[in-house]
C-alpha cells in the first residue's frame, strides 16, 4: 500500500489538533491510515509500530510536524496530504500587529507586550514544559490555570508558594476544570451563573457537580480547581485555602462547596478549620472520608457528588434539604435488564474517562461488598495490571497516566476506551459495562457518536453468542453544552445503553443489574 | 481590590498556551483570549525551558539581577556615541600586535582548520607584510607556529569576511564618546578580487599598499580636520534612506563621502592624491560598512562584561564555526558549526560554490541594524527572494528576541519604531527564533570573491550553550 509523508520543519501544533486533523483525513475515501504528530522519539516509536515510519519521518526531529498517510493509491495519499496542509494553513490565528506584515508572539512576554491587560494564563503544554510556563506567568503577575500533568511535586510547591506570596492563584497542575465568571477553563460545562461557589481538587467531580447544579435549577458563581494533589501533605491545600478565602469575599457566592478525594488527615483538619469560621453555608464532599469531622465544623457532609450538588442547590434556593434528590426509579430498569445472562456473567466492567467518577463508582461498589479491581485501586491488594486478568469487577480510570502516554485524554480521544469496550463485551464473565460520558467545552465534539456504534456492536456480538450484555452510562453535562445533553442521551439509548441521571446512580444501577436478586443497589 | 478578588470580579482575559480547543471554549463563553504561537522552548529541551523561566525577569532573585543588568546593557548599547576619530596602522592602534600577529574573523581557528578564503587571506597578509616571499613560503610560515593567530574581537577589532588584519594595515579608530572605549576595523578594499575573500595576486597587494601609503594618511588628515565623524548619525539617516547598513550601504557611503570630500580637499594632499582618493571612494558602495562595524563593536563593547546580563555582545563567524559572546561571560565564545547562507547567487555560481558563513560583519545585527532593520530596506529583499512584506516580517520577528528598541534608529515603515536592539539569549532559546544576519557569500576557494548574497540564521545551538553556561555561572539550575 502506498505510504506518503509530509514534513513541516519547525512547525508546532498541539496533539489534540493533530489528532483531529489525522481523524479528518483518515475519513477520506481510500485512505487506510493517517497519522499527524510532532516527531518526538516517542511519537516516532508510535509510527514505527504502525509501519508508518518513512525515511523522512525517521530523519525528522522533535520540532518537525510529520503527517503520514497510507492509502489505496499514491494519488489518494497525496490528495490527503494536500488537504492536511490546507488545514494547517487555515488555522493561522488572526493578526493583531499593525502594518503590512504580522508576527504572532511565541512567548508570554511577546503576548503581554501586545495585550498587557491579560490577567490569567491557561497552560496545557506537554508536562515537561508546564512548570516553566507557569513560573513565567507568576513572575508577570498573572493567575495560572495549569491543566498539564507530569509536573513534579517540588515544582508544584514552588509555584504555589510563590503564587501565594503574590496573592495569585495557581489552579493545578493536573487541573481539569474551572469556571471563572461563566468562562470555562480546560474541560468544563456550560452552566448557568448563580450563587454556588466551588473549590475542587477534582476535575471530573467538579464537572459532575456543576452540571447537576445546572440541571437541577441552581447556578454557579465560580468553580475553582486546585489540581489533584493540592490536598497532599506536601502541598497542604494552598490553592484550596486561597480559593475558600476568595469565595467568601466574592459577592456573588452564597454557598460554598468543597470537593476532593479524602485529603491527608492533617490537611483535611486544616481545611475544615479554615471553613469553621465561614459566614456562608458550606457543603463538603471528601469522597470516602469521614462525615463526622465535617459535621463537627457545622458544615454539611456529602458522600457522593450528586448529594453535594443537591445540598448546594437546596441551600441556594432555600429548599428543604431533607427532600430526596431527583432520581429515576431504577429498580424497574434494573429488573428489565436482568435477563438473558449466562451464569458466568457476574462482573461489572467500568471504563471511565473521569478519575473522580471512577473513584466514586468504586466506593459505591465497595459499600455493597463488591471487590472493584482497578489501575487506581482503593486498596493495594485490588491492583490490576493488563498482564493480570482478574475474576472480579474491574473499574478502570482510562485518564490515568499509563493510558495517556503519547495520546490525548480519553475525553477527547476514544481509541483506548473503544478497544476496552470491545474487549469487555467479549468477556464471557462481564455482565454490565459501566461508562461515563463527559460533555462540555474541551471534550470530544460527539462522545455518543464515538461510543454508540461500539455499544450496539458489543450488544449484538453478545446476543450472537446467546447472552445478554447490559451497558449503563451516566452523562456529565448540560443541555447548553455544545454537544447537547438530550441529543447525546438519545444517541446512546438508541444504541442500547441505559442512561442514569447521575454518576452515582449509574454505579448503583450497575450493581443492581449485576446482583441476581437485585438487592443492594438502587 | 486584591488580585484574587480581581480574578473573580471580571471575565478572564486569557492567554492560552497549549491546546487550541481550550481557547475556543473560553471564547465562546465570552472571554477574551489571546493566542500564542507557542512551541516547546529550547527546541524541546525541558531543562533549557526551565532555565529560561528561572532567569526570566523578576522582582527578586536571579531574574531580578538579570533584568537590572540587561536594563543597563540596553541603555549602554543604545546611548553609545560612536565617532570615527582616526586612522592608524594596526600595530600602533591595537594591543599586543607584534610583527608576527595576524588577526582573523570569528572565533579562534587553527591554520589547519581554516576555510579557503581565510587561508588565502593569511597567505596574502604574510606576503603583504614581507614575512613570506611567495604563497608556498607563506603556507609553511603560517603552519609553523611562528605566526600568532587571534580573533579580531580579541583586540576590539572587526573585519568583514576573512577579516584579516596584519600589523601594517591601516585601521579606522572609532571612539565611543559616551563611554570612552574604542574599536577598530580595516578599511574596505572595494569589490572584486580582494584579500577579504582570500585573493592575494599582485593587484590585490598593490591596492593594499596604496591604501596603506596613500588612502590612510589622506583619510587621517581629513578626519583630524573634521574633528571626527559621528557614525551613529550617518547610520540613523541612512536607515531612513533605504539602507540597512550591512548588505546595503549605498546611502550611508554617499553620506560619508559628502562629509569627507570637502575635508579631503581642504587638507592640502600632494599632487594627484586627492583625485585618486576621491575616485576610489566614489567607486565604493560599501566603504561605510567597515566603519559602521567598528562603531557597532564600540557600542556593544560598552555593554560587555556586565555581571548577570544576558545580552549578546558578539556574533562572528570564521567560515567553520559561528561564535557568540554574552555580556556576563566576557570574551568566552559559545560556538556551533557555520552553515551555508540562503540567498541569490551571481550568474555562474551556485550553493555548491559557497563557503559556510564567514566574517565579523554580523556585529551589525548584534547592534540592532543589518537584517534587524530589513524592514527599512525594501531594496534588499531581492536577496531573500521576497517582497517588502517579507522584509518587514524579518524585522518584526527580531523584536521577539531583543531586549528593546533603539530610539535613535527609527524605521519609517514601522511608524518610526526603533530598530529591534540587543539580542537576549533567553528569548532566543525560549522562542526558537534565530537572529538573522544579512551577509555576502564567499566562494569556498580562496580568491574567487563574492558569489552571492543572502541571509543566514545564527545557529540556535550557540544560544543554548550560552544559556547553560550563564546559568551555571549564576548557580541557577
Amino acid at each position: 500500500m502506498p505510504v506518503k509523508d509530509l514534513i513541516k520543519h519547525d512547525t508546532y501544533q498541539d496533539s489534540v489538533f493533530l489528532m483531529r486533523l489525522a481523524q479528518e483525513i483518515s475519513q477520506m475515501e481510500g485512505v487506510q491510515v493517517a497519522s499527524a504528530l510532532m516527531a518526538t522519539p516517542q511519537n516516532k516509536e508510535v509510527l514505527k509500530n504502525t509501519s508508518l515510519l518513512t525515511p523522512d519521518a525517521e530523519r525528522a526531529g522533535p520540532n518537525d510536524l510529520v503527517i503520514v498517510v497510507a492509502a489505496t493509491s499514491a494519488t489518494i495519499a497525496e490528495e490527503a496530504l494536500r488537504r492536511a496542509e490546507e488545514r494547517l494553513v487555515t488555522i493561522q490565528v488572526p493578526a493583531r500587529e499593525t502594518g503590512m506584515a504580522t508576527v504572532l508572539p511565541r512567548n508570554l512576554d511577546g503576548a503581554l507586550r501586545r495585550w498587557p491587560q491579560a490577567n490569567l494564563v491557561s497552560i496545557s503544554t506537554p508536562g515537561p514544559y508546564a512548570a516553566a510556563e507557569a513560573l513565567k506567568a507568576l513572575k508577570r503577575g498573572l493567575h495560572v490555570f495549569l491543566f498539564s500533568d507530569n509536573v513534579s511535586l517540588e515544582d508544584e510547591l514552588m509555584l504555589k508558594r510563590r503564587a501565594q506570596e503574590s496573592d495569585l492563584l495557581v489552579m493545578g497542575p493536573d487541573c481539569g476544570t474551572a469556571i471563572i465568571r461563566g468562562v470555562p477553563l480546560g474541560f468544563a460545562n456550560a452552566v448557568r451563573r448563580g450563587t454556588i461557589g466551588l473549590v475542587a481538587a477534582s476535575g471530573s467531580g467538579l464537572q459532575e457537580v456543576t452540571s447537576l447544579i445546572h440541571n437541577w435549577g441552581g447556578g454557579v458563581s465560580q468553580a475553582i480547581g486546585t489540581g489533584s494533589r493540592d490536598l497532599h501533605g506536601e502541598i497542604g491545600g494552598i490553592s484550596m485555602r486561597m480559593g475558600i478565602d476568595a469565595l467568601q469575599e466574592d459577592d456573588d457566592t452564597k454557598v460554598l462547596v468543597l470537593l476532593s478525594k479524602p485529603p491527608e488527615p492533617r490537611v483535611a483538619s486544616a481545611i475544615l478549620d479554615h471553613i469553621a469560621t465561614a459566614c456562608i453555608s458550606v457543603v463538603v464532599c471528601f469522597l470516602g472520608g469521614d462525615p463526622a469531622d465535617i459535621q463537627a465544623r457545622d458544615a454539611l457532609a456529602a458522600t457522593t457528588l450528586e448529594e453535594a450538588a443537591w445540598l448546594a442547590v437546596c441551600l441556594s434556593q432555600g429548599w428543604d434539604m431533607t427532600s430526596p434528590l431527583p432520581s429515576e426509579d431504577l429498580s424497574d430498569t434494573a429488573a428489565a435488564q436482568r435477563r438473558g445472562f449466562s451464569p458466568e456473567q457476574r462482573y461489572i466492567s467500568g471504563l471511565f474517562s473521569g478519575g473522580t467518577l471512577c473513584y466514586e463508582a468504586m466506593l459505591i461498589l465497595q459499600r455493597v461488598g463488591r471487590i472493584p479491581y482497578s489501575n487506581v485501586p482503593l486498596r493495594p491488594e485490588w491492583a490490576w495490571s493488563p498482564s493480570r486478568p482478574v475474576a472480579s469487577d474491574l473499574i478502570l480510570d482510562l485518564g490515568s497516566d499509563e493510558f495517556t502516554v503519547g495520546r490525548p485524554h480519553p475525553m477527547i480521544d476514544f481509541r483506548t476506551r473503544l478497544a476496552y469496550l470491545k474487549g469487555a463485551g467479549q468477556d464471557p464473565q462481564v455482565r454490565v459495562i459501566l461508562l461515563d460520558v463527559i460533555l462540555g467545552y474541551g471534550a470530544h465534539p460527539d462522545p455518543a457518536g464515538e461510543l454508540a456504534p461500539a455499544i450496539a456492536d458489543a450488544k449484538d456480538r453478545a446476543g450472537a453468542e446467546g447472552r445478554s450484555l447490559a451497558i449503563v452510562a451516566s452523562i456529565c453535562g448540560t443541555d447548553d453544552d455544545p454537544q447537547g445533553f438530550l441529543a447525546q442521551k438519545e444517541k446512546l439509548q438508541r444504541a442500547g445503553a441505559v442512561i442514569a441521571p447521575t454518576s452515582a446512580q449509574a454505579a448503583r444501577l450497575a450493581v443492581a443489574i449485576a446482583v441476581d436478586d437485585g438487592a443492594g443497589g438502587v | 481590590m486584591s488580585k484574587m478578588q480581581q480574578l473573580l470580579s471580571d471575565k478572564p482575559r486569557l492567554i492560552n498556551i497549549g491546546l487550541r480547543s481550550f481557547a475556543d471554549g473560553a471564547r465562546q463563553r465570552g472571554a477574551e483570549v489571546f493566542p500564542l504561537d507557542w512551541r516547546p522552548p529550547g527546541r524541546g529541551d525541558a531543562y533549557l525551558a526551565r532555565l529560561v523561566a528561572l532567569l526570566a525577569d523578576d522582582d527578586a532573585g536571579p531574574g531580578a539581577a538579570v533584568a537590572a543588568a540587561n536594563r543597563i546593557a540596553l541603555q549602554r548599547l543604545s546611548e553609545s556615541q560612536p565617532v570615527w576619530v582616526d586612522v592608524q596602522p594596526a600595530r600602533q592602534a591595537l594591543a599586543d600586535m607584534d610583527d608576527h600577529t595576524i588577526l582573523h574573523a570569528g572565533p579562534l581557528v587553527a591554520w589547519e582548520d581554516m576555510c579557503g578564503p581565510m587561508r588565502g587571506g593569511i597567505i596574502g597578509a604574510l606576503i603583504y607584510e614581507g614575512l613570506a616571499g611567495d604563497p608556498k613560503e607563506a603556507k609553511a610560515l603560517a603552519g609553523s607556529g611562528q605566526v600568532q593567530l587571534a580573533p579580531c574581537h580579541s583586540r576590539y577589532a572587526v573585519g568583514p569576511m576573512a577579516g584579516i588584519i596584519s600589523p601594517s594595515m591601516p585601521v579606522v579608530v572609532v571612539r565611543n564618546e559616551a563611554y570612552g572605549n574604542v574599536a577598530f576595523a580595516t578599511l574596505n578594499e572595494g569589490w572584486g578580487r580582494t584579500l577579504r575573500f582570500g585573493a592575494y595576486d599582485e593587484a590585490v597587494m598593490a591596492r593594499l599598499k596604496w591604501m596603506e601609503q596613500t588612502l590612510a594618511p589622506a583619510l587621517k588628515k581629513a578626519i583630524k580636520h573634521l574633528g571626527g565623524i559621528n557614525v551613529k548619525s550617518i547610520t540613523a539617516r541612512a536607515l531612513q534612506m533605504g539602507d540597512e547598513c550591512h548588505n546595503r550601504d549605498l546611502a550611508a557611503t554617499a553620506l560619508l563621502f559628502k562629509e569627507l570630500a570637502p575635508a579631503l580637499a581642504a587638507v592640502n594632499l600632494r599632487g594627484g592624491v586627492l583625485r585618486e582618493v576621491l575616485h576610489f571612494l566614489s567607486q565604493q558602495e560599501h566603504f561605510f560598512l567597515n566603519i559602521s562595524m567598528a562603531a557597532c563593536k564600540a557600542s556593544l563593547h560598552a555593554a560587555a562584561g556586565l555581571s548577570n546580563s544576558t545580552l549578546v555582545t558578539v556574533v562572528a563567524r570564521n567560515g567553520v564555526e559561528v561564535g557568540i559572546q554574552v555580556s556576563c561571560s566576557g570574551e568566552r565564545w559559545y560556538t556551533a558549526p557555520a552553515t551555508i547562507p540562503l540567498g541569490l547567487f551571481f550568474p555562474g555560481y551556485s550553493e555548491g560554490d559557497a563557503n559556510p558563513d564567514l566574517g565579523d560583519s554580523a556585529i551589525s545585527e548584534t547592534a540592532g541594524i543589518g537584517a534587524f532593520a530589513m524592514g527599512a530596506a525594501p531594496a534588499i529583499v531581492q536577496f531573500v527572494g521576497g517582497t517588502p512584506e517579507d522584509a518587514l516580517r524579518f524585522t518584526l520577528e527580531m523584536y521577539e528576541i531583543t531586549l528593546g528598541e533603539n530610539p535613535h534608529y527609527a524605521l519609517p515603515p514601522l511608524s518610526f519604531r526603533g530598530t529591534p536592539t540587543g539580542i537576549d539569549i533567553r528569548r532566543v532559546v525560549e522562542t526558537g527564533i534565530a537572529p538573522v544576519v544579512n551577509t555576502g557569500i564567499a566562494h569556498k576557494e580562496s580568491g574567487h570573491g563574492l558569489v552571492g548574497a543572502g541571509i543566514v540564521p545564527v545557529p540556535l545551538e550557540c544560544f543554548e550553550k550560552a544559556l547553560r553556561g550563564v546559568a551555571e555561572a549564576m548557580n541557577v539550575h
